[in-house]
């Protein structure tokens, strides 16, 4: 708090006291209680309407004696930013949303803490065993596109080079699908991924910053396939009643997102912290997750899965970088992408 | 002489500068100094300098030339519904970027109905993804407030200018180049500054549109520096640059920008008496019909997809439009003090003949502009975070860098106008001894109701429509209808996404049109 800091502060408080005063308003109608908050930081499109947030809200707060307070900042890679800025000074208790590409620069904050948690059987692809993450779902990238103009799709990456598609991706170095897309073309083909990426840049009509804009150029015929889930398309089967969207599933295998939550070091809530982990592998917060996140769920919920879900492409090889390869890799695989697509 | 005008301008002056300079340079301080460690320039960066300033000159450039002719037209003829037309050209600047991306390329995209039309006449459908399409997007965003700012100007010429020249029997080519020619190189070169610094900043256009990492600007730099690097000082330095390059190019306008000699006049309403010529009135309304034909389409595709997804839309989406009518008011009254404070504070400087001290303000007033809503945004949660929580000030603090980003334009809204009441009517009110309150109130508020109203409305409209710092200050519960777009989109929903930009779109306009008609209610034309 010293340093130039100290200089601005006179101007500074002048700048936020109106702010605070309109806050107090705001503020005042809240409930003051005795009951503890347990406050999750977590990515937007989890605690919007539409998102896991409210259900997952309800639930906790009927048997957990505590307010659940749900704060949604950007997207998994917002959330990191935001709690290196915050730093241990931050209100959070525990943080859930990362994905394994962000885990080792995560840990390497020291804000985490081991979650002490005997960790339950998972039902994913590959094996887990992390005394700071726990995984709650988890789902493949996969290029999405319309049955009926398509209904043969590219069956790999050579083949939707050889093709004439477009499509549309997101820029790694503002979204996670993106950055996701970079490690699945580094897993499925390694020392070749340059070439692959060469390849790539004539299919790839534009870049978009995030998923939501990828998704929406795709949805309003801008592309033909675009940078989704496997999982993208039991949305449209469920909530639109339209089974026409379809993943292609690709011979190489198909690279997997893992979301993770983790407690904060700096908590003062670690007992309702695990009990908040706890809650997150039970079949009530795993059941809500395949039709609000349109993941899979990282424990199979006792009443399975929506129907919907059992039409999705099942990849033969589930492709995954451990996090510190994951980290590794990044800079030298954004760079062979830029290098590619700059072209 | 110049003494009576000033205590008022300074103190209200000093002070918006001041919050000016804590919102906009505080920020970037706070996240230097957070920072670990020095940053350096590589050649990456080189690189999105030199096409964030080939696309921002080109835009600037072309919005502004184009706009020259609309604005003309639009001056010269009266016909009805001009004043809707006018408020509807405007639409596309104060759309969230995603909805105008989305109508203009339900235009000119790829399944388009220009390259529909194209097919149909056996032709390949238009190829957008490019520099033209940056350029293209960025005159379609520009345009309309280019041609308002070129408009304003035609409206500041003295009717009695007009008259002298049919008193002449002056043409059109005489009347260009006795009147409109030194009043454009008034106006135009503040226009082009305007349009570029906009155009500095933009990033999800310029990527979308540019087609990939070719297309990278030195805001999407930043972005990276934030999000994939977590790199404060990078971050830093390129927000530097980015001011570095706004005082740059305002230096360069106020070498190229001739000073106002329009002179005196009598307030009275502009009648032409030079446009009888049946080929110069076809010339015009060929000229307007473009020019809205070009704007109306992408926001008739916006209506057309949002109508379905209208009357479903889920209560909180309308929650959030009034959540989002409450922050668009609350940064209007900021703006609209802050603006008339700071001009009154810069044309009191000129008075007084300190043209340097009132040139340093007004490029204050522009530096915003240049300003990264990510280094303001993160740099004021650094500063608040250590004293109250971020979340619960997440509305007002909106509200606040809403009302700091849309100053430079209210600020080149009044700015002019001031001017010329004060060289016409000062030396009058100073003669009878009109000062402080009493000159805002009888003599400078009723002569600037216009560029009041339209600063209001613009402040407004883009208020409304700017998803802005809200996305990083947690505020979960209290979405803005921007962000609960963007959250229908992020949840698959795009035909609620589509309802809720029609809506946004709608309320947007709806205040600008109010405040800007508020403003000319007693006015002619």
């Amino acid at each position: 708090m010293t340093g130039c800091f100290s200089t601005l502060r006179p101007h500074m408080e002048d700048a936020v006291r109106l702010p605070i005063i309109i806050a107090g308003t705001v503020l005042a109608g809240a409930a003051q209680a005795d009951t503890p908050t347990l406050t999750v930081y977590t990515y937007d499109s989890f605690v919007s309407d539409w998102g896991p947030g409210p259900q997952i809200t309800e639930a906790f707060e009927a048997e957990c004696d505590c307010r659940l307070d749900l704060r949604g900042v950007g997207d998994g890679a917002a959330l990191l930013a935001q709690l290196r800025l915050e730093g241990e000074r931050t209100d959070a208790d525990l943080v859930l949303g990362l994905d394994t590409n962000l885990m080792a620069r995560a840990r390497e904050t020291g804000l985490l803490t081991g979650h002490g948690l005997e960790p339950p059987d998972f039902d994913m692809p590959i094996a887990w065993d992390d005394s700071v993450f726990l995984p709650y779902d988890w789902g493949y990238f996969a290029f999405v596109h319309d049955r009926e103009t398509m209904p043969e799709p590219p069956e790999s990456f050579r083949e939707l080079i050889a093709s004439e598609l477009d499509i549309v991706i997101q820029d790694p170095r503002s979204s996670t699908p993106g950055l996701g897309l970079l490690m699945w073309v580094e897993a499925a083909h390694g020392e070749d991924a340059p070439e692959i990426w060469a390849g790539l840049a004539d299919r790839v009509i534009t870049v978009t910053s995030g998923w939501s804009e990828a998704y929406g150029l795709f949805t309003d015929g801008e592309a033909d396939m675009v940078l989704s889930y496997t999982t993208s398309p039991a949305y449209h089967m469920i909530a639109e009643d339209d089974d026409s969207v379809a993943a292609a599933p690709f011979a190489e295998g198909h690279y997997m997102q893992i979301e993770v939550a983790a407690m904060l070091a700096g908590t003062d809530q670690p007992e309702l912290a695990r009990d908040f982990l706890d809650f997150m592998l039970s079949d009530t917060f795993q059941s809500v997750i395949p039709t609000t996140n349109w993941m899979y769920p990282a424990r199979r919920p006792a009443d399975g899965l929506p129907e919907a879900f059992d039409r999705l492409i099942e990849p033969e090889r589930a492709l995954h970088f451990d996090p510190q390869e994951a980290d590794a890799r990044r800079d030298p695989a954004l760079d062979a992408w830029l290098e590619a697509l700059s072209r | 002489m110049a003494r009576s005008a000033q205590p008022l301008g300074l103190w209200a002056g000093a002070a918006a500068a001041a919050l000016l300079v804590c919102v906009v340079f505080g920020s970037l301080a706070a996240v230097a100094w957070r920072a670990e460690g020095a940053a350096r320039f590589g050649p990456a960066d080189w690189a999105a300098l030199r096409f964030t300033l080939t696309q921002a000159s080109l835009s600037a450039l072309f919005s502004v030339a184009l706009a020259v002719p609309v604005a003309r037209a639009l001056a010269r003829r009266r016909f009805t519904g001009r004043g809707v037309l006018i408020t509807l050209l405007g639409a596309p600047f104060i759309l969230p970027t995603i909805v105008a991306v989305l109508g203009l390329l339900a235009v000119f995209g790829r399944s388009g109905i220009l390259s529909a039309a194209l097919g149909w006449a056996g032709l390949e459908p238009v190829r957008i993804y490019g520099l033209h399409g940056v350029v293209l997007a960025h005159v379609f965003f520009n345009l309309p407030l280019a041609t308002r700012l070129l408009l304003q100007g035609w409206l500041a010429v003295p009717a009695e200018r007009f008259r002298l020249a049919a008193a002449f029997g002056f043409g059109p080519r005489d009347v260009f180049r006795h009147i409109e020619w030194p009043m454009l190189r008034e106006v135009v070169p503040g226009a082009v500054l305007v349009v570029f610094l906009i155009c500095l900043t933009s990033f999800a256009v310029a990527l979308t549109l540019g087609g990939g990492p070719r297309a990278t600007t030195v805001e999407l730099a930043i972005y990276q520096a934030f999000r994939f690097d977590f790199d404060l000082a990078r971050a830093a330095l390129l927000a530097l640059v980015q001011f570095g390059l706004c005082a740059l190019a305002a230096l360069v306008v106020y070498r190229v920008a001739a000073p106002a000699a329009m002179g005196g006049g009598l307030d009275r309403p502009v009648e032409r008496h030079d446009l009888q010529g049946r080929g110069l009135a076809l010339l015009d309304g060929g000229l307007i019909g473009l020019a809205a034909l070009f704007l109306l389409t992408p926001l008739a595709m916006i209506v057309m997809n949002g109508v379905p997804g209208l009357a479903g839309l889920p209560g909180t989406v309308w929650l959030a439009a009034g959540r989002s009518l409450l922050v668009a008011l609350a940064a209007t009254g900021l703006v609209i003090a802050m603006a008339l404070g700071l001009a009154l504070a810069v044309v009191g400087f000129e008075r007084a003949g300190r043209r340097g001290a009132g040139a340093a303000l007004e490029v204050l007033g522009m530096v915003a502009l240049a300003a990264s809503p990510l280094v303001i945004g993160t740099g004021l949660f650094i500063l608040i975070f250590p004293i109250a929580d971020p979340s619960a000030l997440a509305l007002a603090v909106t509200a606040l860098v809403n009302a700091v980003m849309a100053l430079p334009f209210a600020l080149r809204a009044l700015l002019p106008a001031l001017r010329g009441v004060e060289a016409d009517h000062g030396r009058l009110a100073d003669s009878l001894g009109i000062g402080g309150r009493a000159r805002l109130r009888l003599v400078l508020l009723p002569r600037l109701r216009h560029p009041l109203g339209f600063s209001a409305g613009l402040a407004a409209a883009l208020s409304m429509g700017d998803l802005g710092v809200i996305v990083l200050f947690a505020g979960g519960d209290a979405a803005t209808l921007p962000l609960q777009l963007y959250r229908l989109m992020g949840a698959y929903r795009m035909g609620d996404a589509a309802g809720a930009a029609l809506l946004l779109l709608a309320l947007s306009l709806a205040l600008f049109w109010a405040f800007d008609r508020g403003g000319r209610r007693d006015a002619r034309g």
